[in-house]
């Protein structure tokens, strides 16, 4: 076993990491919230060059074949830097198109979607719900005897607690999938602003219908792991990035003659963000390993990922705000547009709730 | 990046795996912090050892089977998952042995691990003092030159395991003069029935006498029960408790285990069962898992540089450094959460102890909570370890303590 990443893996996410540094991102963010998608865009092209939307293509297409590992890498990435837009979405859309197989939709997209030049929403509910699953602790911890699990299917009313597309108004087309049945809409609902500016909510009207059979269930099941995946990934970045600036902070900032970082309360409050962080990380790698290898424990391992990583980017998020004290709860400090972003990422793609339940049904 | 055991690996498991399905006792032990747990466990330990169980990652010389640190942590999955019994003879294995391996000499290791081993001989450990816990540099007991050897006079508490055990190993001041308080004390160990010492066993929560206090009157110690050079004894010591608040004392193999019979209890609950609990009882198997992958991350880079059969003069026991402290915190924490939502699932019988008639799981659960309640504790209080994490891995100010 050598569960670790490779010198490649490091270096592509050292140089997307760079290059997210080099471009702004937080006015990047501030323009998408304000509804100017012009320098999204822009930042959009320069994450395709890097490759990271070729990571969910298939060869055909243009891509490299799905790498669920390097794009959790990325979209760790994307999370340090708050990186907006439907970045998730559109990396699921190719996903779901990829699974559900050659047909004129998947080879509109796909090459679009590998070159940077296409921006999709997707909407599929809250993601898979075992219905009528048999409980495999066993199954839980890796056992070659653990027998597979029930099939999933994608619950009608998890699907009605998840009607708004995120960036609809920003993409070029939303994928929307109800139960067996995927449609493509270019119309959505007027705008609803949500907690985070820079995520913008609009719900998807109905549109035309593409494919009805039980391949869309299924392929719609693969795309919100994978979704699920890449938003963990994402609150993980993004709760490191709040850590190592809260950190920063508290080793400058002086009240009572010291400087607060060499207080106890606020000591242990990092000790524990840091805790949370670490811990979860290596959760959303062996997640991406099992949906790499299509492991059965995939969906359970997933689910446990989300709900480690995205309450721990939350964690790191409240923390950042109580140590910074007024001044993080001013839109004046760029770190609002992270802190506004944890509690969303938490929730989008599988609530704690939802993937808690998820784990516990194996 | 991978997931994978070796087909060899495999092998090993499916070797303990058999042993222990033929060997585990199918009524547990009663608890080990009794005279009759202690002495039945003891039997245990030799069981383990007449086919060379106990200490798999030991050399072979000294009663062990030379296994690498991916069959060792293996082999404990297996354990725990086989609901074997505790390991009485931990304080030895996991703290004073890999101080012998680092820091002793091929005459103390010849004479003190096969016994170890084989449960021969059973130590406790001597660190705290009533005026000494989480500050155990200020330490008084002392020791003090004699010809041939030292006299150690002083008191030593929360002793555990000293109630029943035959030896003990801890830290002594033999130099009183120094300019810091972790400068100047020795590394010795000393038998617990000698001359001059008196064991006053301590009732823990439940009363068990799980541990003691040990009054030390002029007690002789030869110089070859000296660990290290004299005067080194905080840099050694320190080099223990690494290893204590981490990967060799807590193996991910206990967590892993516990969450499955916890995950079995609750789709085992009756109808009606508060789903709040279903919350908790994935954030516990979430956290084994997430145990168990951080472990397998570190292991990796302990071993990335190894051959495929390295020849190795001494075990690798996964030196944490301050690594180990987020360790620490993290499954103490995760033991008693885990323990606390048995006890809520198990409704009116979570309140049995572990040594009623009816307790559940044969007392297992209460023994467990029981047990959890200290980790929190022991082995560097988590309030330490997190002055640990903030000062030495994300580089915060000292400030006052």
């Amino acid at each position: 076993m050598r569960f670790l990443l490779t010198d490649e893996q490091r270096e592509f996410a050292h140089a997307l990491d760079g290059m997210l540094s080099a471009s702004g991102t937080p006015a990047v963010a501030r323009a998408w919230a304000a509804g100017d998608h012009q320098p999204g865009r822009a930042l959009w092209t320069r994450i395709a060059r890097t490759g990271v939307f070729g990571l969910a293509v298939p060869e055909q297409h243009g891509g490299s074949g799905l790498l669920p590992v390097e794009l959790a890498l990325a979209f760790q990435e994307l999370g340090r830097h708050a990186a907006p837009g439907p970045l998730v979405e559109t990396v699921a859309a190719a996903a779901f198109l990829g699974r559900l197989g050659a047909d004129a939709q998947a080879g509109e997209w796909l090459p679009r979607i590998a070159a940077g030049d296409a921006v999709l929403s997707l909407c599929a509910g809250a993601g898979p719900d075992a219905l009528e699953a048999a409980p495999d602790p066993a199954g839980y911890v890796r056992d070659a005897d653990a027998a597979d699990p029930a099939p999933y299917a994608l619950d009608d009313d998890a699907t009605d607690r998840a009607p708004y597309a995120l960036d609809a108004d920003a993409a070029d087309a939303v994928l929307l999938i109800r139960g067996d049945t995927v449609s493509r809409t270019d119309t959505h609902g007027p705008v609803q602003s949500s907690l985070d500016p820079a995520r913008r909510l609009a719900r998807p009207l109905d549109g035309t219908v593409l494919a009805r059979s039980p391949a869309v269930t299924a392929a719609a099941v693969h795309a919100v792991e994978v979704a699920r995946l890449l938003t963990a990934a994402q609150s993980l970045g993004l709760g490191r990035a709040l850590l190592a600036a809260t950190v920063s902070y508290v080793r400058q900032r002086t009240q009572f003659g010291s400087p607060i970082g060499s207080f106890q309360a606020v000591k242990h409050r990092l000790a524990d963000t840091l805790i949370g962080l670490e811990f979860a990380q290596p959760l959303v790698h062996a997640a991406a390993l099992a949906l790499e290898a299509g492991a059965p424990s995939a969906g359970r391992e997933v689910a446990a990922a989300k709900v480690a990583a995205g309450e721990a980017g939350y964690a790191a998020a409240r923390t950042a705000l109580q140590l910074h004290g007024a001044i993080g709860y001013t839109e004046e400090l760029g770190l609002s547009l992270w802190i506004r972003k944890a509690r969303p990422l938490r929730d989008a793609w599988g609530t704690p709730a939802i993937c808690r339940a998820r784990v516990l049904t194996g | 990046m991978d997931l994978q055991f070796t087909a060899a690996e495999e092998e090993f498991r499916a070797e303990a795996r058999i042993w222990l399905a033929g060997h585990v006792p199918t009524t547990p032990l009663p608890s080990l912090e009794t005279a009759e747990g202690f002495a039945a466990h003891r039997e245990w330990e030799h069981q383990l050892a007449a086919d060379r169980w106990s200490v798999v990652s030991w050399p072979e010389k000294y009663g062990g089977r030379g296994a690498s640190l991916w069959q060792w942590l293996l082999f404990e999955e297996e354990y725990y998952r086989a609901g074997a019994p505790g390991r009485v003879s931990q304080n030895g294995i996991s703290l004073l042995a890999p101080t012998l391996f680092e820091h002793g000499t091929e005459e103390q290791r010849a004479r003190v691990l096969g016994p170890m081993a084989r449960g021969e001989v059973i130590w406790a450990q001597a660190w705290s003092e009533p005026e000494a816990g989480s500050d155990l540099a200020s330490l008084r007991s002392a020791a003090v030159r004699t010809d041939g050897g030292w006299l150690l006079s002083g008191q030593k508490t929360w002793s555990s395991r000293a109630a029943f055990a035959d030896r003990a190993f801890g830290l002594f001041r033999s130099d009183p003069d120094t300019a810091r308080p972790h400068q100047g004390l020795t590394y010795l160990m000393f038998p617990l029935d000698a001359p001059g010492v008196t064991v006053r066993p301590i009732g823990r929560l439940d009363g068990k006498p799980a541990f003691a206090e040990l009054f030390l009157d002029e007690v002789f110690v030869p110089d070859a029960d000296v660990i290290g050079e004299p005067g080194q004894g905080w840099r050694i010591a320190m080099s223990t408790t690494g290893k204590e608040r981490g990967l060799t004392l807590r193996s991910p193999g206990r967590f892993t285990a516990a969450a499955e019979r916890l995950a079995a209890l609750w789709h085992e609950a009756p109808e009606g069962t508060a789903p709040a609990l279903g919350d908790r009882v994935a954030d516990a198997l979430i956290g084994a898992r997430a145990y168990q992958l951080f472990t397998y991350a570190h292991a990796s880079r302990l071993t990335a540089d190894e051959g495929a059969a390295p020849d190795r003069a001494q075990p690798k026991t996964g030196d944490l450094g301050a690594e180990s402290s987020l360790n620490k915190v993290f499954w103490s924490e995760l033991d008693l959460a885990l323990h606390e939502t048995a006890l809520d699932l198990l409704g009116p019988y979570g309140m049995l102890a572990d040594d009623a008639d009816e307790a559940p799981a044969h007392g297992s659960w209460a023994e467990g909570y029981t047990f959890s309640l200290a980790g929190p504790i022991y082995a560097g209080t988590n309030e330490i370890q997190r002055h640990i994490i903030a000062e030495r891995l994300l580089g915060l100010p000292k400030g006052r303590r």
